[in-house]
């Protein structure tokens, strides 16, 4: 876990990091403390449970009311963005959002691009495609600088180094920043992290941003953060880019104030984050700071599958808070890493299979309990458990039973479809249903030892040798 | 066919027919949260605000300039960025320099003087144009004459705030003020100073922007 290779790596191997994470006692303690803390920071937020539900109701409806008009609001924020100054890029593809960005970069001859934190640029991996072209981008988030000084990536969407202890932090900072000794005073090491990025802030060339939220109607991007990076990032060097999913658009001014409050409420558990950073264009005439340039890059990368279908439409609805994955069981037993893709947990588990396709991701959406914690703390209702069955099904049924979703079928084995039709047409008619039991239960002794996955870690299953209409007969 | 016109095209052939009605937000307000007095809004405002770490005095207009002398002194500051076109930070230029204070103005675009912006300029003061009393947070609107690094990069942020100027809530602020009509370059919600808990969940405090964040509340004379 700790070497962890970049490059994504959903299907393969899952089940083994799964399992070295479940078998680790450190990062077990380490994830279920880090969930315990932020499930009771967020429960304190909502001390007020009729609050709570209607302001989830109303952030449900503003996104669904959003993501209905989408393409008009697109070409909306597009012209008021333009209007203001602001370039817009469209971007299908991870590698088009990369030639977009790096050709921004290299028209000035860029050295250095400082990042603020955002997950869609670890969507497309740009660090790797920047370092290809020979551009150097750095992460400014304490827990993303700390990542990428592990060559690792974020085990969590908000809390990227949530994996990592102190110790592990000081010895990182001791042996890669030079002049600095080994402390674990976590405010040492926070104004390590702060002198080293300060410099780098004054020498980028370029700053990159993600964005919570578009305002269409304004032509304004929202950043929210409470480190003062992103504000760093968008404000000190001369040019600014930013990269966000269509689908984080918003018409009007007035959607804001909700969802911010849901977003900061059910992510960390703070009231407000410590700065909300509004962008409606570049330095005006006269003004004195401020980035010159100000891009803004628009990606679909498979976003526009989940539109197209009115179920999973409802998965951009997500403000990316990171609450699904701090309740949920399963993430808090194999960490962030184990997933292998961008967005981990339960929101990961919907996303990433339009992302990377079904073959890539089909144990994805079997990792799960479907205990629904996820779809009852998600501030705008997003139906999680729902939309997993629906992956599930997606992923088993028989190819080219929906073509319009990638990888689809990617998950079936005809024979455990033909024994799953079979279980169907014996509990589907009585008589069979009779006919079966009474030889099962008679030749209960030929039940196998050895059950394939079952028995790796669970006694045989067998079946009774008498069933219950048996026993209630002979009671009678 | 470009990225853009391939994108729009696969949304709009699956948008669905029917738009969902537009949310009402004014009303979830109106019912849940309530209108509160102005003396009640500054004392929500400083309990928040003060919980996120920040500092705050209550002042008027005749004991500011010695209340900001005194907290440079506590703070063992002898320098700090004022502005030249804004009436407050004249006061700060005609008061400060003759106690023995050094003012720098932001006089000239920061590629002039971003180094000494970043590593020798420890203080500054700005106005905030308003504030929220919801969550303790300052409203700054940065201009020519207050821009935005001002706020953001030096050590400590010193905030003049007119108590009157704090509404109940964000969605207050935005609608009386007409915002979904124009927004500057830049507007800022801040509600503290620079923090962060990226190492073992352990709050800290100066990640990237001010370790300080003073905020001097203009009261109603006080005296």
């Amino acid at each position: 876990m700790s070497q962890q290779p970049l490059h994504f790596m959903p299907n393969d191997g899952f089940r083994d990091r799964a399992k070295s994470v479940v078998e680790n006692p450190f990062l077990r303690q380490s994830f279920r403390g880090a969930m315990d803390f932020l499930m009771s920071k967020r429960a304190a937020q909502f001390p007020d449970p009729v609050e709570l539900e209607s302001l989830r109701s109303l952030g449900e409806q503003i996104r669904q009311y959003n993501l209905s008009r989408l393409p008009e609001l697109l070409v909306q924020l597009e012209s008021n963005l333009t209007r203001n100054g602001v370039q817009v890029h469209w971007a299908e593809t991870p590698e088009e959002a990369n030639a977009i960005i790096l050709g921004i970069c290299q028209k000035v001859s860029a050295k250095l691009m400082v990042k603020g934190k955002s997950m869609v640029s670890e969507e497309i991996e740009l660090n790797h495609a920047a370092e290809a072209a020979g551009i150097g981008a750095l992460e400014s988030d304490m827990g993303e600088y700390i990542v990428q000084l592990a060559h690792e990536k974020p085990s969590h969407i908000i809390m990227p180094a949530i994996h990592k202890t102190k110790e592990e932090i000081a010895r990182l900072f001791a042996e890669n920043v030079p002049g600095v000794e080994y402390t674990d005073n976590v405010d040492a090491l926070i104004q390590i992290g702060r002198n080293v990025l300060r410099q780098k802030f004054l020498e980028a060339d370029v700053g990159l941003s993600g964005v919570n939220f578009a305002v269409a109607e304004t032509g304004t991007l929202c950043l929210v953060e409470n480190e003062g990076n992103g504000r760093m990032c968008t404000t000190a060097p001369p040019i600014h880019i930013a990269i966000t999913g269509i689908e984080k658009i918003v018409e009007k001014l007035e959607h804001v104030p909700p969802l911010y409050s849901l977003l900061t409420r059910s992510a960390t558990g703070q009231n407000i984050s410590t700065y909300f950073n509004m962008i409606s264009g570049p330095r005006k005439p006269g003004e004195k700071d401020g980035p010159g340039e100000v891009h803004l890059v628009l990606l679909d990368n498979g976003r526009s599958q989940a539109y197209a279908d009115e179920q999973l439409r409802k998965t951009l609805q997500c403000i990316r808070c990171g609450a699904c994955m701090n309740h949920c069981p399963v993430y808090t037993r194999i960490g962030g890493h184990a997933y292998g893709t961008t967005y981990p947990g339960p929101i990961g588990k919907i996303v990433s299979p339009h992302m990377l396709g079904l073959e890539a991701t089909a144990d994805m959406p079997t990792a799960s309990s479907l205990c629904g914690a996820c779809g009852e703390v998600c501030p705008v209702k997003i139906p999680i458990p729902e939309l997993l069955v629906r992956l599930r099904t997606e992923s088993f049924s028989a190819p080219k039973a929906n073509p319009a979703m990638r990888g689809q079928g990617a998950g079936h084995r005809p024979l455990i479809s033909a024994i799953w039709r079979a279980w169907a047409t014996v509990y589907g008619n009585p008589g069979v249903y009779r006919a079966v039991s009474w030889l099962t239960s008679r030749f209960h002794w030929l039940t196998p030892r050895r059950q394939g996955g079952w028995t790796r870690v669970r006694t045989p299953l067998q079946p009774a040798p008498k069933r219950l209409r048996d026993l209630i007969k002979e009671k009678h | 066919m470009s990225a853009r016109d391939r994108i729009l095209a696969k949304l709009r052939a699956a948008a669905p027919s029917t738009v969902g009605a537009q949310p009402d937000v004014a009303s979830w307000y109106a019912t849940y949260r309530q209108a509160e007095s102005a003396s009640e809004k500054a004392k929500r405002f400083r309990h928040f605000i003060e919980l996120a770490h920040a500092e705050v005095h209550s002042v008027h207009a005749g004991n500011w300039l010695s209340t900001l002398t005194t907290v440079l002194r506590n703070k063992g500051l002898d320098q700090i960025l004022v502005s030249e076109d804004t009436t407050h930070g004249c006061a700060v230029l005609d008061e400060l320099p003759p106690q023995g204070f050094t003012c720098q103005t932001y006089d000239m675009g920061i590629e002039a003087w971003k180094s000494e912006m970043f590593n020798a300029t420890p203080a500054s003061l700005t106005a905030a144009r308003a504030a929220i009393a919801e969550t303790g947070t300052l409203i700054l609107w940065p201009d020519a004459a207050e821009p935005r690094l001002m706020s953001l990069v030096p050590p400590v942020h010193i905030v003049l705030l007119e108590a009157l100027r704090i509404y109940n809530t964000f969605h207050e602020a935005m609608t009386a003020e007409g915002w979904a009509n124009g927004l500057p370059t830049n507007a800022l919600l801040i509600s503290g100073p620079s923090k962060t808990a990226d190492i073992q969940q352990t709050l800290a405090y100066g990640a990237h922007g001010p370790k300080e964040l003073v905020v001097l509340m203009m009261e109603e004379d006080a005296a």
